[in-house]
């Protein structure tokens, strides 16, 4: 399953290579044009015979992660967040560290030495650290240097009823659709962009908006709000600082409507995607969110709906063929 | 052969929540068999392998107690959105639980995710940790259909497979005391290499987590000339005290204090010194919170011993130690057992 492999990739916000050569290497035979752009983003151009008005799709590559920053005289990690990670989710987990993927551990201190009151707080990152069994700072700067990133472990799979779990979900989700889209058949023209440090403060993705210059943008993403997962990707109104076309929007629910596709609505969605800083690029785009739902987002145990993933994908090409497509 | 990482990494992933421990029992047998005479579980599951001395008759008894069981949690409720809320068998930080994957041991394995009561992002309180009551687990089934499968009182283990770090250090979830059992068994080995008057007695003893409940029924019946617990100790992280804490690697600890017969602890530093071996002390003036507290005051009392591991990040699912001081301190309990006779004991026991 391509979405297994996308899943496992380590590419924390900043450090997208192992994502992006995974997608460029499965895209390139189905694309007219693909680059990398000065940040890293993924330009790709997919070719058919209608051009106007000009497409992007969008979704952003990276992940959550740690990043090294203190390598200690008995051989321990310290490190810094990377993205919005809430401390709380960081005690008792594998991790994996660096390019030469060093396996480590977040460990704790024992119930048995706390005292009642230290039980009722919780730990700071800061005061954490990931032991990968080195014993002193020689031996484990041999494996490990500053400004390594690391990624949680977290093996993908399904469970329970058309659920699938694994990290970073959010956003290979929106990956795998985009991908999917561009490996399929259809007359439609489109850009697509994998946008990478939308994690670390959307960041990464107003560049290529910029040198492409769309006229319509659809951004794939992953969100929940109240939504349900298996009800169907989420079609929002508006987000913590970005207004979704309206026109876009009324025309995709009403195509979603006609074509029997589950979805549902949001009005507004406080997680935020690559919107804010793509729909004012330049001289502004009509932007619109197709979100997969997604529980436990910034977890290393994300979850989705397999059906959601499905419709994502069906949701997304009846739209490009409904702009101007076969 | 079966090398003791293999073992420790079987014994580790297996499930055996204090309680609940058939099945860890068996498996426990099925890998002694190979080293010893004879095998049994009692009632309370408590697994004892016999190794005889070389006399075969009258021969004094030596018991090993590391114990088979391991904290876990329970079903306490199935509420109608299918999410199930449980209780904690044996001492948890549930700091340690957040989004951890969970094995349902119910009709039949269900997986799963410990996840907040409340969505984490809205809950602004971040310096606060959360409770057991704040958490609860998702199947990704529907109260109906998940009722099928689990039940209030099935129990649960945290699913993490032993991982391999650096310098022969391995982390799991239950190490706590599934490395006590691992010596044992690399004991057992060595003792095949050596001659020894005495029958040994290995106990995998059970309920240890919920007050060393295994030992005191098991060292009732043996009735044991000698008693040795082998347990884990904390092992020195930087938030922990020096003085509290064993150093990973370096042996295991031997404990020190009113639990502890000291003409047989003095024994055993001789045999330890004889033989280069490595270890440490570790000072314990109670009753110790093992299997050794329970022994020592079996019947009209049996002179004990306690072997501890060092162990760092004890009670979470990344319990780490290192298989040096398994395989050190298992040489060290051999040399031991072999030096023992019907003649030297009374001598080194006496006061």
């Amino acid at each position: 399953m391509l979405l297994k492999q996308l899943s496992e990739l380590n590419s924390v916000s900043g450090n997208e290579k192992s994502v992006r050569d995974f997608i460029i290497s499965e895209i390139k035979d189905y694309v007219e044009d693909v680059r990398i752009d000065k940040i890293g983003n993924i330009i790709a151009y997919k070719k058919g015979k209608v051009t106007e008005p000009k497409i992007m799709v969008s979704a952003h590559m990276d992940e959550v992660g740690l990043l090294i920053n203190q390598i200690d005289s008995e051989g321990l990690l310290g490190f810094t967040l990377v993205g919005d990670i809430d401390s709380r989710i960081l005690i008792s987990k594998p991790v994996i560290v660096g390019d030469k993927s060093i396996l480590g551990v977040i460990g704790a201190k024992p119930i048995h030495l706390q005292k009642s009151e230290e039980r009722k707080k919780s730990i700071d990152y800061d005061a954490l650290y990931i032991d990968i069994g080195c014993t002193n700072k020689e031996e484990a700067q041999k494996l490990v240097k500053l400004g390594d990133y690391v990624c949680f472990q977290s093996e993908f799979r399904e469970f329970g009823d058309n659920l699938l779990k694994g990290k970073a979900l959010d956003n290979r989700a929106g990956c795998e659709v985009l991908i999917d889209t561009i490996k399929s058949d259809t007359d439609r023209s489109f850009y697509a962009v994998f946008s990478v440090m939308k994690e670390i403060g959307i960041f990464g993705g107003e560049p290529a908006t910029y040198s492409i210059n769309p006229d319509i943008n659809i951004i794939l993403d992953s969100s929940l709000e109240q939504n349900k997962l298996g009800h169907g990707p989420i079609l929002s109104f508006m987000e913590k600082g970005a207004f979704f076309s309206s026109e876009m929007t009324k025309r995709i629910i009403q195509m979603s409507k006609d074509k029997n596709i589950p979805h549902q609505l949001c009005g507004f969605d406080s997680d935020r995607s690559d919107a804010c800083k793509m729909q004012t690029s330049g001289t502004g785009t009509k932007t619109l969110k197709v979100s997969i739902p997604c529980k436990y987002r910034r977890s290393a145990v994300t979850v989705i709906n397999k059906e959601d993933l499905k419709n994502a994908k069906t949701l997304l090409k009846e739209l490009l063929n409904d702009i101007g497509g076969k | 052969m079966n090398k003791l990482k293999d073992f420790l990494e079987d014994l580790s992933n297996s499930c055996g929540v204090s309680g609940y421990e058939e099945d860890i029992s068996k498996l426990v047998i099925d890998y002694f068999d190979e080293y010893c005479d004879e095998s049994y579980s009692d009632q309370m599951y408590n697994t004892v392998c016999v190794k005889k001395g070389d006399n075969n008759t009258d021969n004094i008894k030596i018991m090993l107690a590391a114990h088979i069981d391991e904290i876990g949690l329970m079903i306490k409720d199935i509420d109608e959105d299918g999410f199930i809320h449980f209780a904690t068998i044996g001492g948890f930080d549930p700091r340690v639980l957040l989004y951890q994957e969970v094995t349902i041991h119910g009709e039949e394995s269900v997986y799963g995710l410990i996840i907040p009561d409340k969505d984490l992002a809205k809950n602004q309180e971040k310096e606060k940790a959360l409770g057991i009551d704040d958490l609860k687990i998702d199947t990704g089934y529907s109260e109906e259909k998940i009722k099928e499968l689990a039940n209030i009182g099935d129990v649960i283990t945290i699913k993490r497979e032993l991982m391999t770090l650096e310098n022969e250090r391995v982390c799991g979830k239950s190490l706590d005391d599934r490395a006590g059992v691992a010596m044992m068994y690399e004991c057992a080995k060595e003792l095949m290499q050596l001659r020894h008057q005495a029958d040994v007695f290995f106990v995998g003893t059970v309920q240890e987590e919920v007050g060393t409940r295994g030992a005191m029924t098991s060292s009732f019946s043996i009735n044991p000339d000698i008693g040795i617990a082998i347990d884990v100790s904390f092992g020195y992280t930087p938030e922990l005290s020096k003085n509290r804490t064993l150093v990973v690697g370096e042996g295991s600890g031997l404990t020190i204090g009113g639990n502890i017969h000291p003409k047989l602890r003095d024994h055993m530093v001789k045999v330890g010194e004889e033989y280069n071996i490595p270890f440490q002390y570790e000072i314990d003036p109670g009753p110790t919170g093992t299997d050794a507290r329970a022994i020592q005051i079996t019947r009209e009392g049996i002179p004990t011993l306690l072997l501890s591991i060092p162990l760092k990040y004890m009670h979470t699912s990344t319990e780490l130690i290192s298989l040096k001081d398994i395989k050190s301190s298992a040489k060290l309990l051999a040399r031991f057992i072999s030096s023992i006779t019907k003649d030297n004991l009374e001598e080194i026991l006496c006061y």
